[in-house]
C-alpha cells in the first residue's frame, strides 16, 4: 500500500506515527484517506474550502505533485507520498 | 554548476602563514591555491549567530572565507548553550555578536569579520546584502526567512538555506538564476501559532550542528564552483532515523518574486505577510486570565479550584503544581474528565498552550475557565523560586 510520510510537526495529529499506509489510487485519495483516519490533520493540510494549504507541499516520491497532476497524480503500491511543511527554527 | 562571478581571486594572494594554515585545503585538487584564493576573496553574510549560525560561522572562519559578516541583535541566554556552540557559559548575558567575534578571531585572526548588531528588516536588508556574495540564512522565524529570500532575489545573491525543528532539518540553496527561491517552494507562510518555534517545540542540540555544517559546505562549494550544489534540491534530514532524503525543487515560473513576471520587486512588510500584527502575541486575545499570585491565594485558602495542566507527561516530570494532566492534543478526547460546574485554571509552561486550551473549553461551553498568565514559569518566578525552570 502506498505510504504517506508524516513530518514531525504534524505527527501529534496522526497518532504520533512517522508514516501511515493508505489504500489509494491517487494522491488526492491518499490524503483524503489520511484525514478521514486522523481528522485533526484536516485543518493543518486543508483550508476551510477544502484546498490544500499553500505552506504544505506534497511529493510523490521525490517529485512535487504541483508539477505532476496535483491531487489527480496516480499512485502505485510501492510509492511514497511526503508531506513537507515549512519549518523555520534556526537560531532561538 | 553555478559559480559566483563577483569573487575575483586574482586580486587576492596567500601569505606563507596562510599557506601553512590552509595546507590541508591546498593539497586537494578540488581546492588548491586557486580555490583557497577564491575563499579568501569571498564575502559571506550569516544571518543569525545562534543554532545554525554557530557551526556556519565557525567552519567558514576556519576555512578562510576572507570576509565573514554576521547579523544578530540578540544576547546569549543560558538555554542557548545546549546547541549554540559558538557561545560558552561565560558568555551568558553578552551580545551574541561579541561572543561570536571573540571565538572567530581566536580560531582565525586572518579573516575580515564584520558584525551587524541589528535586527534584519526591510529597511536595511538590501543595503546589507549588497556588500556580500552569498547569504547564509540561519534565522528562526518565518517573516525573516521570507525577507531574506526576497532580498536575495532582488540583490541577486544566493541564499544558502537551512532550517530545523526538533530532530528534522531542511537544507537547500535558493535564489540563484537557474534555481527556485524559497517562495517557489512555499508561496505562503503558515498562520502564526501553527508551527511551534524551538522554544515551544524543543530541538535536539546536535541538529543545528548537522544542518549548519551542511549549509557551510554548500557555501564553500558555491565559492569553489565544485561539486553538486543543493540548487534545485531540498535535503530532508531526519536525525532520529539518520535518514537523508532529497526532493526535487523547481523554479516556479509564476513565482511572484523570481518568476518570469515578478509582482514583488520591493521588500514588503513581512510581519503582516505572516499574519503577525505588532508584537508577536503568544496569548490569544480575549482569553480570561488569572495571575499566579491569585491562584496561590485561592489554593492556600482552600477554595475549590481545578488546576488543569495541558503540558506533556515528560514536562510534568520536570516540575508541576499538582495539576490534573491532560496534554493539549488530548483535550478534545478527554474533555469529559472535566466538570464545567467547577472553577478551572488551565496552565502550561508559559501560557501559550493553555490559552488555546481555554479557548477550546469556552467554545465547548465551559464558562468558569481561566488561563494562568505566564504559566508555570511565572509560578517559578513569583510564587515558588525553588521550582526549576526549563
Amino acid at each position: 500500500m502506498p505510504k504517506i510520510q508524516i513530518p514531525t510537526p504534524l505527527r501529534q495529529y496522526a497518532g504520533k506515527q512517522p508514516a501511515v499506509e493508505v489504500k489509494a489510487a491517487t494522491v488526492g485519495e491518499a490524503l483524503s484517506g489520511l484525514v478521514t483516519r486522523h481528522p485533526e490533520l484536516r485543518r493543518h493540510l486543508y483550508t476551510d474550502e477544502g484546498k490544500l494549504r499553500a505552506f504544505v507541499n506534497v511529493y510523490l516520491n521525490d517529485e512535487d505533485v504541483r508539477y505532476l497532476q496535483k491531487e489527480a497524480t496516480a499512485v502505485k503500491e510501492t510509492d511514497s507520498i511526503s508531506i513537507v511543511p515549512s519549518i523555520a527554527g534556526g537560531t532561538a | 554548476m553555478s559559480t559566483i562571478t563577483e569573487i575575483k581571486p586574482e586580486t587576492a594572494t596567500l601569505s606563507n602563514d596562510e599557506i601553512l594554515r590552509y595546507s590541508r585545503h591546498l593539497i586537494m585538487p578540488e581546492v588548491g591555491m586557486e580555490g583557497q584564493l577564491k575563499l579568501k576573496a569571498a564575502r559571506v553574510l550569516c544571518i543569525g549567530a545562534g543554532g545554525l549560525g554557530s557551526p556556519l560561522a565557525l567552519y567558514l572562519g576556519a576555512a578562510g572565507v576572507g570576509t565573514l559578516g554576521m547579523v544578530d541583535f540578540d544576547v546569549v541566554d543560558y538555554t542557548n548553550l545546549q546547541r549554540q556552540i559558538i557561545h560558552t557559559t561565560a558568555d551568558v548575558g553578552r551580545k551574541k555578536l561579541d561572543s561570536a567575534a571573540d571565538k572567530l578571531k581566536a580560531i582565525n585572526p586572518l579573516i575580515n569579520l564584520r558584525t551587524f548588531d541589528t535586527r534584519l528588516s526591510s529597511d536595511n536588508a538590501l543595503e546589507l546584502f549588497r556588500d556580500f556574495d552569498i547569504i547564509a540564512d540561519g534565522t528562526d522565524n518565518f517573516p525573516t526567512r521570507y525577507l531574506v529570500n526576497d532580498a536575495c532575489v532582488i540583490t541577486g545573491k544566493p541564499n544558502v538555506y537551512g532550517s530545523i525543528f526538533r530532530f528534522e532539518g531542511q537544507a537547500s540553496v535558493f535564489a540563484t538564476d537557474e534555481g527556485p527561491c524559497y517562495r517557489c517552494l512555499y508561496p505562503e507562510p503558515p498562520p502564526p501559532g501553527l508551527v511551534p518555534s524551538c522554544a515551544e517545540g524543543g530541538v535536539l542540540g546536535i541538529l543545528p550542528g548537522l544542518v549548519g555544517v551542511i549549509q557551510a559546505t554548500e557555501v564553500i562549494k558555491l565559492i569553489l564552483g565544485k561539486g553538486d550544489s543543493l540548487i534545485g534540491r531540498l535535503l530532508l534530514v531526519d536525525a532520529l532515523a539518520m535518514k537523508f532524503r532529497e526532493l526535487k525543487l523547481r523554479k516556479n515560473p509564476d513565482c511572484p518574486v523570481c518568476g518570469t513576471h515578478p509582482t514583488i520587486t520591493k521588500l514588503i512588510d513581512y510581519n503582516e505577510f505572516c499574519g503577525i500584527r505588532g508584537e508577536e502575541a503568544t496569548v490569544e486575545t480575549g482569553v480570561p486570565e488569572i495571575q499566579v499570585e491569585e491562584l496561590k491565594r485561592r489554593l492556600d485558602a482552600g477554595e475549590d479550584v481545578f488546576v488543569l495542566d495541558v503540558r506533556e507527561p515528560h514536562e510534568y516530570q520536570i516540575c508541576n503544581i499538582g495539576g490534573h494532566l491532560i496534554p493539549l492534543g488530548d483535550l478534545p478526547k478527554r474533555v469529559n474528565e472535566l466538570d464545567s460546574s467547577r472553577e478551572i485554571v488551565a496552565h502550561c509552561r508559559s501560557g501559550a498552550r493553555s490559552a488555546k486550551a481555554v479557548n477550546f473549553l469556552r467554545q465547548a461551553g465551559f464558562r468558569k475557565v481561566h488561563n494562568l498568565a505566564g504559566g508555570i514559569l511565572a509560578w517559578a518566578d513569583r510564587v515558588d523560586p525553588k521550582m526549576p525552570k526549563y
